[in-house]
């Protein structure tokens, strides 16, 4: 009996050990995200108006805004997404849905994982080999946009087979067993089941392509344009690029340094704002395909 | 002529063997029971009438089934002909994310159906048929996930009926349920059974005994006994099919 009793203490004490330190290092981690955006804000919060994101830059990038470099960012955001979106979900669906087990798939998803272990900077020399001198596109939105997409497309790719993984063999058996084809199985009932995890890996690749700056280096982004893009051939300021420029190789580093950290607090936000979407989103398209 | 014939068919997993050597004939218009303990190869037996093993790699089958007098894996057969023949309701309450309506209209139009009277037509009258019209008519319109899970069932069942299946195939269909939402459709396939060939797998001796007239036992991939239900139920010539209905084993 007294046996008893010691072990089942000696269980509690373990268990409390255990989950204090698992409690610790959940809220560490949420301490070091809040320690980095006090720290932005702190840093970053005096340069911040409505002039700073609506104007262009002035005085050697010293002064004004960062107008061009915003929107820069999300042209290419966006123009990688119209590629990597359609491409990864379609690869994914061939992954998952048609092909079948064996090398082939072994040999795609392995090369699939190494395209997510190239480093960004590598993309960036391909792009720049690729797109803007074989193709002839010039630094541009479009070879920019081409090389952010191949960098999103393993994400897109992963995210989008699990979420069709997730979805339940039964339903495609049941559509099947209703003699429909594969086809309609995929397009009419497992991609609007899996459509809202696949939502939030497309989100979640847009926070990881925005903060991108090596693939933009030789391949689109501006040093200096205090203009708007008119078409895809042109070049464009975009924030990680401005960031780096006005830290280390601006006209006067010192007096740019606070206007350094209001474009990352920017493009802090801007990552934070597409999560908060995917969240949202999730949820909402969630509800609509509620499963039981 | 039998509705459902299976001569001595062989099915291997891999080099697996899951079955081994089944042969039966179900007669038009009864309702077939397969009984057996998990991993026995019922559900394995009953998937290979509408060829949804063909959906898992690796897979071999030997022998041959025949579903009027027709063999079911030639060359010749269309697989989407013969799954439109053969409806299948699955062991969870299945339906699709769509509105109550579309679940079951959803087999017409993947048909290419277009008629928009006649598809209306079949929906209501199929969820007449499951005994589930009362209970849906006002929300037809409403998501199939609002429904209780016996109703989503009975929905399930209503959508298989929707493309006039002969066969109809059951994988445990109440296994998920609540006693009343089984004792519905139950009913259900007592009933259907004036219009439809049934096969369906059950775990629950009592629903076997109940609903219907042959039952077959396997055992281990082996059919180890195959009669009347009353004749298995009462007096089985196997003493594996007597040990396994007593609850000795299984």
């Amino acid at each position: 009996m007294d046996k008893d009793l010691k072990i089942s203490r000696k269980k509690k004490i373990n268990q409390a050990i255990a989950f204090s330190l698992f409690t610790f290092l959940s809220y560490f981690i949420v301490a070091i995200l809040f320690v980095i955006l006090a720290f932005l804000i702190y840093k970053g919060i005096g340069v911040l108006s409505w002039g700073f994101i609506s104007e262009m830059p002035t005085d050697g990038m010293t002064s004004g805004g960062i107008y061009p470099a915003i929107i820069g960012t999300l042209i290419l955001v966006f123009g990688s997404m119209l590629f990597a979106f359609p491409v990864g979900v379609m690869a994914a669906i061939y992954m998952n849905e048609y092909v079948k087990d064996g090398w082939i798939k072994r040999f795609i998803k392995l090369m699939t994982n190494n395209l997510a272990g190239v480093p960004s900077i590598v993309f960036g020399l391909f792009g720049m080999a690729l797109f803007v001198n074989k193709l002839e596109f010039g630094d541009s939105i479009l070879a920019g946009s081409l090389t952010l997409g191949l960098l999103a497309l393993p994400v897109v790719i992963r995210t989008t087979e699990e979420a069709l993984k997730a979805v339940d063999d039964t339903f495609r058996q049941a559509s099947l067993g209703l003699g429909a084809s594969k086809w309609q199985t995929t397009s009419k009932v497992v991609l609007p089941i899996a459509f809202p995890n696949i939502i939030t890996g497309l989100i979640l690749s847009i926070g990881r392509v925005s903060g991108e700056t090596a693939p933009i280096l030789f391949t689109v982004a501006a040093y200096f344009l205090p203009k708007l893009p008119s078409g895809i051939f042109d070049q464009v300021m975009a924030l990680p690029y401005h960031l780096y420029v006005i830290s280390t190789s601006g006209t006067n580093i010192e007096k740019s340094r606070e206007m350094a950290y209001g474009t990352a607090l920017i493009l802090i936000i801007i990552v934070l704002i597409s999560n908060l979407a995917a969240s949202r989103l999730r949820k909402y398209f969630g509800k609509k395909v509620k499963m039981n | 002529m039998h509705k459902i014939e299976s001569k001595n068919v062989n099915f291997y997993y891999g080099t697996n063997q899951a079955l081994k050597d089944i042969s039966l004939s179900i007669e038009k218009n009864t309702v077939t029971a397969l009984i057996g303990p998990s991993g026995c190869g019922k559900s394995t037996y009953l998937r290979l009438f509408n060829r949804m093993n063909d959906l898992i790699d690796n897979t071999k089958l030997e022998g041959q089934i025949l579903i009027d007098g027709v063999d079911i894996y030639a060359k010749s057969t269309n697989v989407d002909t013969l799954r439109k023949n053969v409806g299948m309701v699955f062991q969870k309450p299945n339906p699709f994310p769509k509105t109550i309506f579309e679940n079951v209209a959803y087999g017409l139009r993947v048909n290419g159906v277009t008629d928009k009277k006649f598809i209306e037509e079949r929906v209501i009258n199929s969820i007449q048929q499951v005994a589930l019209w009362d209970e849906v008519k006002d929300k037809l319109k409403k998501s199939a996930f609002e429904l209780s899970g016996g109703q989503q069932q009975r929905l399930c069942i209503a959508r298989a009926l929707a493309i006039q299946p002969s066969v109809i195939l059951m994988d445990e269909p109440t296994s998920a349920l609540d006693p009343i939402s089984t004792a519905k459709i139950e009913e259900l396939v007592y009933e259907l059974k004036d219009k439809y060939t049934i096969v369906i797998v059950t775990h629950n001796m009592q629903q076997a005994g109940r609903i219907s007239d042959t039952t077959g036992f396997f055992y281990m991939g082996e059919l180890i006994e195959f009669d009347q239900t009353k004749n298995i139920f009462t007096n089985p010539k196997e003493e594996r099919t007597q040990n396994y209905i007593t609850g000795r084993f299984g």
